[in-house]
């Protein structure tokens, strides 16, 4: 069987701070990590591997040249091989063109019986190339699954919904997206680690992928970013002080006071 | 290429590079550069470059003639027979866009026997419902839905289109798009239109909830967005509202539908009402452990509210994720949100900041919690809550608003 596992690097935004003067995002020391709703979607590939040997399984990404640093890591755990479309007309995509992008990086690599992708990506969190990705390539898709169980080339998925799940049957080839209760993602091992520098990573641009910089990046993008701005921060309210009694009493007044209770 | 620097009016001061929440400006040789991780977000725009060297330069569209399409589009989710919160709360956004643009509202109704539903929908301010009524379209399967819903869109040709960001608005939507050839903003918390050219402004939280983002969709049709649930407010009903209901052929070959639903399982808990919850209170890291959510159990149902969890609590494995508010939870805007043992990072903030009153109770008086709170309180949470107990029996006779009626 042959597996494709689309991911990001992305900031890792819980370490993002805003400054609390100027209003803007504080980036310096904010570390880059493997998506890791991605991470999920990579072990769910990497299980399949385990469990049915001569599976392959390859990582691909668009991102700018540090990506790569991603990729060796998504080798170190396991993957086979990493493809990075790298361009500078790929910059500015939003959903829609990153979708066409990947898809030509996906035709080019000869399509594969499942491909996974993260359910979105913390940087974004719009959860929309994937199943953009799917449409493109004409295969169907699931989204948020957090089970998964493959027999003779059917693949039984359970399908997260916000009161439960939906138990969905699919065949290959698809497209899965993941969410976090899929699976713990497993390290690098050592071996990995070494192993990850001595496989080559592919880096493709537009030409190699067969697409015109009209249908890459900005250009493609039919969303544009208007402006964008830090959330003004609400007003500090009243600290209360005093005694456990006097806050908790104040409190309850104030309340009261604006008929709340 | 979209964002670029003038090099000769360029300095290398590095300005620019903190203002790039992703990481794109980088200064070689004491002149800027971008590179490809620009996202054309505007962030280094806006009066950052003292000495003008960025600038973003628009390249020429290829686009569709946008004079033909007419009209406003919600998507009015429904599960099992019933309409979902959000479709009704887009029936009061969608009906408050239409107007400012003067133009029709209509609601897109996909089920098996929905056709009651329409009356709703008019009653909730549409002036058409198109109902597609057949056995495929019973529960939600992308392919199903977006065929029908894709092939009216290329007939009726609708400026603007809006779904629920549920998990189905928000697998659904993207696969329209895609088939439409147009643009589609996610999660949006807020809707604007330019009062100019009347093109729909969308508004939503990027980065974790740290960067809010306005983006158009200037030259394709229709623009598209998600809008989270719980953010836009439900419209008043009224029965005495005319529409026309339109039944839409539906014909799907089996062939077409890829995937097949086995089963559909509720899970045994109750959905939680975190979104029409008028009292919150929410748990976070600072409870230290499990046993502080049965406090907070007992302080809620004193005052009829519902119980939320920063993500913390829910990764500790406190609580269900069900409980969850913030950036990758629920939003919620209820009267009073209490925070207790909340630090406020930012990702919970994202979900609950629109809260009428905020109460943050927390041990360290430096948490972010307390920079949005109306009231904070510094100390012990398992002191305090018992004491705001028994002051609300005392100074009212507190016994919760669902016993009073009012």
């Amino acid at each position: 069987m042959k597996i494709i596992v689309c991911a990001k690097q992305v900031p890792d935004t819980n370490e993002v701070k805003i400054d609390p003067v100027k209003g803007t995002l504080i980036r310096d020391g904010v570390p880059s990590i493997l998506n890791p709703d991605d991470a999920n979607a990579l072990e769910a590939a990497l299980a399949i591997k385990d469990a049915n040997p001569g599976t392959t399984v390859s990582i691909l990404t668009m991102g700018p040249p540090q990506a790569a640093y991603m990729l060796r890591e998504c080798l170190a755990m396991g993957a086979d091989s990493a493809y990075l479309l790298s361009s500078r007309v790929f910059g500015g995509a939003d959903t829609c063109a990153t979708s066409t992008t990947l898809a030509a990086g996906i035709e080019k690599m000869g399509g594969a019986d499942i491909l996974f992708a993260g359910r979105q990506a913390i940087d974004g969190d719009t959860a929309q190339v994937g199943p953009q990705l799917a449409q493109r390539l004409g295969i169907p898709v699931v989204t948020y699954v957090q089970d998964i169980k493959i027999k003779e080339g059917c693949i039984t998925v359970q399908r997260q919904m916000e009161d439960g799940y939906e138990l969905i049957e699919v065949k290959t080839p698809c497209l899965i997206t993941c969410v976090k209760e899929l699976n713990i993602p497993r390290y690098m091992s050592v071996g990995g680690i070494v192993g990850a520098y001595e496989k080559q990573i592919t880096i493709w641009n537009e030409n190699d992928v067969m697409l015109d910089p009209s249908q890459c990046g900005l250009n493609a993008s039919p969303t544009q970013v208007l402006r964008s701005f830090t959330p003004p921060p609400k007003g500090k309210g009243v600290m209360l002080a005093g005694t456990v009694r006097e806050m908790a009493s104040e409190l309850v007044a104030r309340l009261n006071e604006k008929h709340l209770l | 290429m979209a964002v670029i620097i003038h090099s000769k009016l360029c300095k290398g001061c590095k300005v620019c590079v903190k203002s790039c929440p992703f990481g794109a400006i980088t200064v070689e040789n004491k002149v800027a550069e971008i590179s490809a991780a620009c996202t054309g977000c505007n962030a280094c725009l806006e009066d950052v470059c003292p000495f003008h060297a960025i600038e973003k330069i628009e390249d020429e569209k290829h686009g569709v003639d946008i004079h033909e399409y007419h009209g406003v589009w919600v998507f009015a989710e429904q599960r099992q027979g019933k309409l979902m919160d959000v479709a009704i709360e887009l029936m009061g956004e969608g009906r408050r866009i239409a107007d400012m643009i003067n133009t029709e509202l209509s609601a897109v109704l996909c089920g098996e026997n929905v056709e009651g539903l329409a009356d709703d929908l008019i009653a909730f301010g549409a002036d058409i419902v198109y109902i597609f009524d057949a056995p495929e379209l019973k529960s939600y399967t992308t392919d199903a839905y977006t065929k029908v819903i894709y092939e009216a869109i290329m007939k009726y040709k609708p400026e603007i289109v809006l779904l629920g960001a549920t998990h189905i608005g928000r697998d659904l939507g993207p696969c329209l798009a895609v088939k439409c050839g147009t643009g589609l903003t996610a999660d949006c918390t807020r809707l604007e239109v330019d009062p100019e050219d009347k093109k729909l402004m969308q508004t939503r939280p990027a980065f974790g909830g740290n960067l809010m983002a306005t983006i158009i969709c200037p030259n394709h049709r229709p623009q598209m967005s998600t809008v989270r649930p719980g953010v836009m407010s439900k419209p008043v009903r009224d029965d005495d509202r005319l529409g026309e209901k339109i039944c839409v052929p539906v014909s799907i070959p089996s062939i077409e539908l890829r995937t097949k639903i086995l089963d559909i399982v509720h899970s045994a808990k109750e959905l939680v009402r975190l979104t029409d919850a008028e009292i919150i209170v929410s748990g976070g890291r600072g409870l230290g452990r499990q046993e502080g959510f049965g406090l907070l159990s007992e302080f809620a149902e004193k005052l009829s509210g519902v119980i939320g969890a920063s993500r913390a609590a829910v990764d500790s494995g406190w609580i269900d994720h069900a409980h969850q508010i913030g950036q990758t939870g629920t939003t919620v805007k209820p009267k009073i949100y209490f925070a207790c043992g909340i630090s406020g990072a930012i990702q919970h903030l994202a979900g609950m900041q629109e809260a009428d009153y905020i109460v943050a109770i927390n041990k360290n008086e430096l948490a972010p919690i307390f920079e949005v709170a109306d009231y904070g309180i510094v100390g012990d949470l398992y002191k305090i809550i018992p004491v705001i107990m028994e002051e609300l029996d005392r100074q009212q006779g507190y016994r919760g608003k669902g016993m009073d009626g009012f």
